[in-house]
């Protein structure tokens, strides 16, 4: 919550930067906001289909898949939940991912990958994983957190064209004879550098609710070693899923793009932009519960 | 002055209700989810006839077995109400099934009909739902109790009918590891 705080934070700075240096006050803002929120929203009123489409998804059918329909369903029970619909994914890497408004209108897919990889008590703890986060309603959560990166994207855009067709002169009042103001340097360099601050935020954001899923599933299944094995499991593959991409990289239980793994050291930016934790330390979070 | 009497009356008025409500949705959780436990415990019942029908057609001399588990089942679904006769039932026709399992190894030809492979997942995901059923079970008694409980809430649970509930407990058999002999 802490960073959703500190993500508003950065978004009335970006606006009220704009509105100093463009004048017009405050209406860039809103506009890019209720831009910004429509599309989020929107996107996260049907996640659940477009997610699957996108994923190439089919229904897992009862009778082929029927351990993991019970699997789903035993931790449905434990969870209060009702239960999702469930499906498959052709494709030989182990992955998985959840999507879908409320506990109501929820899915899990799971890759063929995952099926054959996995043994009984791993499939459990990483249906247990991706059960949380539609417990933890994480889609609601990912999804303000992409409104403002967006409403900051388009913020920024639009001062910044318009400052360029203004020929660099501002337009605030009491400001005209001042040419070399530092506060507007400061406030372009912020225009600048906020896509990528807002998108370093929401990859933070998308790391705790990982991390909170990772809990919340050890909780659910009361045995964290499932949990633990399935994610040692996946350190020790490296086959790339081929039916991710980066728009739903977030979702997946793991980063599903080569290039990005966490075998050695990870740069410092890729860390910072890394939308889920290194396994490493996932792994080393669930063994001291 | 009367204003702000007036404001803090409301909102007294408001937490009482939206405690009341809350306590009357815990409760309501917790027999529902005890409920659940019944229906996962039914379910396991009527999974057995089928089981032990595929098992004669490859091991009808091991009548021994067979008859264990049909007569745990029956003494199961005429036990009593309550968790405790509920509970002896459903041990001593988990040990026969056990049982039943073990002696399947002995019978290659059994092991790989797909009818007793696909009733073997069935029941071992029944017993799963039957432990999970039971620790929602748990789960939603504490936070029952919780809520009844602590500080401000306690007062608001003595105006309705707000008891306390069991936990559900392993009985003390179950606590040993079983012996599986071959």
């Amino acid at each position: 919550m802490a960073l959703i705080f500190g993500f508003v934070v950065l978004v009335v700075l970006v606006g009220v930067a704009i509105g100093y240096l463009i004048g017009g006050g405050p209406t860039a803002s809103v506009i890019a906001l209720v831009i910004a929120a429509v599309m989020a929203f929107t996107s996260y009123w049907k996640s659940d289909s477009i997610a699957l489409k996108v994923s190439r998804a089919v229904p897992a059918d009862p009778t082929t898949y029927q351990r993991l329909h019970n699997l789903v369903e035993g931790l449905c029970i434990a969870g209060g939940l009702p239960k999702p619909q469930v499906y498959v994914i052709n494709d030989p890497a182990p992955n998985a991912f959840a999507t879908g408004r409320n506990p109501q209108h929820a899915a899990i897919a799971v890759t063929t990958g995952l099926l054959e990889k996995m043994n009984r008590v791993e499939l459990e703890g990483v249906i247990a994983h991706e059960l949380s986060h539609i417990r933890n309603y994480d889609i609601l959560v990912s999804t303000i957190a992409v409104t403002l990166v967006g409403a900051i994207a388009i913020m920024t855009d639009l001062a910044i064209r318009m400052m360029w067709w203004n020929g660099g002169r501002t337009s605030c009042e009491g400001d005209r004879n001042n040419g070399s103001n530092p506060l507007a340097l400061f406030g372009f360099l912020l225009l600048i550098l906020a896509p990528f601050i807002a998108k370093a935020m929401q990859a933070a954001v998308s790391r705790k609710r990982e991390s909170l899923a990772d809990v919340s599933a050890c909780q659910m299944t009361r045995y964290p070693p499932g949990l633990i094995s399935a994610l040692e499991k996946l350190r020790a593959d490296t086959t790339a899923t081929h039916s991710a991409s980066m728009a739903t990289a977030h979702m997946w239980i793991e980063q599903p793009l080569s290039g990005v793994s966490d075998g050695g050291k990870l740069g410092f930016f890729h860390r910072m932009f890394n939308t889920h934790p290194p396994l490493d330390e996932r792994i080393a979070l669930l063994k001291e519960l | 002055m009367t204003f702000i009497i007036l404001a803090v009356i409301a909102l007294v008025v408001v937490f009482v209700i939206l405690s009341y409500n809350a306590l009357i949705r815990r409760r309501n959780q917790v027999d529902n989810a005890w409920s659940q436990v019944d229906v996962q415990l039914k379910r396991r019942l009527d999974l057995i006839p089928n089981l032990v029908e595929t098992v004669k057609g490859y091991a009808a001399h091991e009548r021994a077995t067979l008859e264990a588990v049909i007569n745990a089942r029956n003494a199961a679904m005429a036990a009593g109400p309550g968790p405790v006769a509920q509970g002896q039932a459903d041990n001593a026709l988990t040990g026969a099934l056990r049982q039943l399992f073990a002696l399947s190894e002995a019978y290659p030809d059994l092991k790989a009909n797909q009818n007793f492979l696909a009733l073997q997942e069935e029941l071992t995901s029944t017993e799963s739902r039957v432990a999970y059923a039971r620790q929602f079970y748990n789960d939603s008694v504490l936070e029952y109790h919780n809520k009844l409980d602590t500080f401000p809430t306690l007062f608001i649970a003595k105006m309705g009918n707000f008891p306390h509930r069991e936990f559900f407990e392993a009985e003390d058999a179950a606590r040993t590891a079983p012996s599986v002999k071959f």
